[in-house]
């Protein structure tokens, strides 16, 4: 049987290592093989880009050799498939290279599309790349003071991180000493400071303590960097000296040009993690069009729960069980308190009051993913 | 209002039914019906709030069981 894993990111590399373990007898005898196609020979942990942004990571700790962080017996190609033949089980890449499958992941992920708001791309900051969390931490050093502005745009992944962010700022200002100087404005899609009803009442009375202002039902329509003017959907304005964006996201490119989805999200079952219509395909991660957070989170569990269930069809003819829509995610409320968000399909997120120790353990957590990912924790 | 493209957020706590209607209704062409279902009681007051501030139309509101079904019209 051959397993084609598409996407070296948090979702396609667990994946891969963990049927690599769970089918390690039937890859012995030579009656599975798995492959993984990657865009990249790296691979970056992506939340760092937000400590990179704050000056709390370098660059350079975000990234590992894509290959020394999968199992010898899976035979990865850094080679970008360019074109899915679903109906004749397989796909091409870049190269030129052909691989078929038996059962494929794809795992591809998701990508920001600041162009499709006018202006952004030129008059905003955010942290969705290694160059623009760099760039945003020297303005961010470099900044005397006036009216910082975050805006969000919809659909965006990692959902906590608008708050994450505003939370960090009033830290950074504040052990800068010009915190007093420096005003924090959150504008939020919808009429609550999260979408989330318990995120939302959680964080709102911290923003009241830290002195951070919202505006709530605020969709960015376009910005005017000349006039430093954020206009919105719903007809108002907000001004900024920095502004910071929460950019669009859409699906991979590759996605949307072999139509495979809307926007590059892939019709996907919510439980069974194939994508509609192909019971040999199955889609984790962002690439999905499931209503769950775009987390690595997200992808990790669903990984776990694929990777199950292929070797459950491999040893026994039946999958396993079905995704529960679990995620769990930590939120930084500052320097140093944290708290986290750990939810289902049937249970709301309870959040806890931070604390140093959650912390803490997710600044330990930013080194261990390097195990999560090779599919060890 | 047969034809009304379904937003399936039953059970979607993050980023919510709420987010999920905006991200539909920005691909959707004016005079489009979009019917939210959605299993969050909050979806009862905050999409009537969005819809009014971001100046769309309710078309209807009906819970069926736990699961609300509301369905807007793109106006621009």
């Amino acid at each position: 049987m051959k397993i084609l894993v598409v996407g070296g990111g948090t979702g396609g590399t667990i994946v891969a290592n963990n049927l690599s373990r769970r089918l390690a007898r039937e890859i012995r005898a030579g009656k599975v093989a798995i492959t993984l196609l990657s865009a990249s020979d790296r691979h970056m942990y992506q939340p760092g880009l937000l400590y990179v942004a704050f000056g709390k990571m370098s660059p350079d700790e975000l990234y590992r050799d894509q290959a020394s962080l999968l199992e010898p017996s899976i035979a990865f190609h850094a080679d970008p498939v360019v074109n899915f033949d679903l109906d004749r089980n397989r796909v091409t890449t870049q190269s030129g290279g052909v691989h078929e499958y038996d059962i494929l992941v794809i795992a591809t992920g998701s990508r920001i599309v600041p162009e499709e708001i006018p202006g952004l791309a030129e008059g905003a900051e955010h942290f969705f790349t290694e160059e623009a969390a760099v760039r945003l931490h020297k303005r961010l050093m470099h900044f005397q003071g006036g009216t910082i502005a975050l805006t969000v745009s919809i659909p965006h992944k990692c959902p906590v991180a608008p708050v994450e962010a505003m939370f960090l700022l009033h830290d950074f200002f504040k052990a800068r000493g010009i915190r007093d100087k420096v005003k924090l404005r959150y504008l939020y899609p919808v009429n609550h400071v999260h979408a989330t009803a318990n995120v939302a009442r959680w964080a709102k009375p911290e923003f009241d303590e830290a002195g951070i202002e919202y505006e709530t039902l605020f969709n960015v329509k376009e910005i005017d960097p000349a006039r430093k003017v954020i206009h919105s959907e719903e007809g108002t304005e907000a001004p900024y000296d920095l502004l910071i964006a929460i950019p669009p996201h859409r699906g991979m490119e590759v996605i949307e040009k072999n139509r495979l989805g809307e926007d590059g999200w892939i019709p996907t079952d919510r439980y069974k993690l194939t994508m509609d219509g192909h019971e040999n395909v199955y889609v984790i991660g962002d690439a999905t069009n499931i209503p769950v957070s775009k987390t690595g989170s997200a992808a990790h569990y669903e990984a776990e729960l694929v990777a199950e269930n292929i070797a459950s069809l491999v040893k026994t003819g039946a999958p396993g069980r079905e995704y529960d829509g679990r995620v769990y995610c930590f939120i930084e409320a500052g320097f140093d308190r944290a708290t986290y968000n750990s939810f289902d399909y049937m249970n709301l997120p309870e959040l806890k009051p931070p604390t140093k120790s959650v912390h803490w353990f997710k600044v330990a957590y930013n080194q261990m993913y390097w195990t999560t990912v090779r599919g060890l924790l | 209002m047969d034809n009304a493209k379904v937003v399936d957020a039953r059970n979607s706590f993050c980023p919510g039914p709420l987010m999920e209607l905006i991200t539909h209704m920005k691909r959707a062409k004016v005079g489009d019906v979009l019917e939210l279902l959605s299993t969050d009681q909050g979806s009862a007051t905050d999409v009537p709030a969005w819809i009014h501030k971001a100046g769309h139309e309710m078309v209807s509101t009906e819970q069926v069981g736990r699961v609300w079904h509301i369905k807007v019209r793109k106006l621009k």
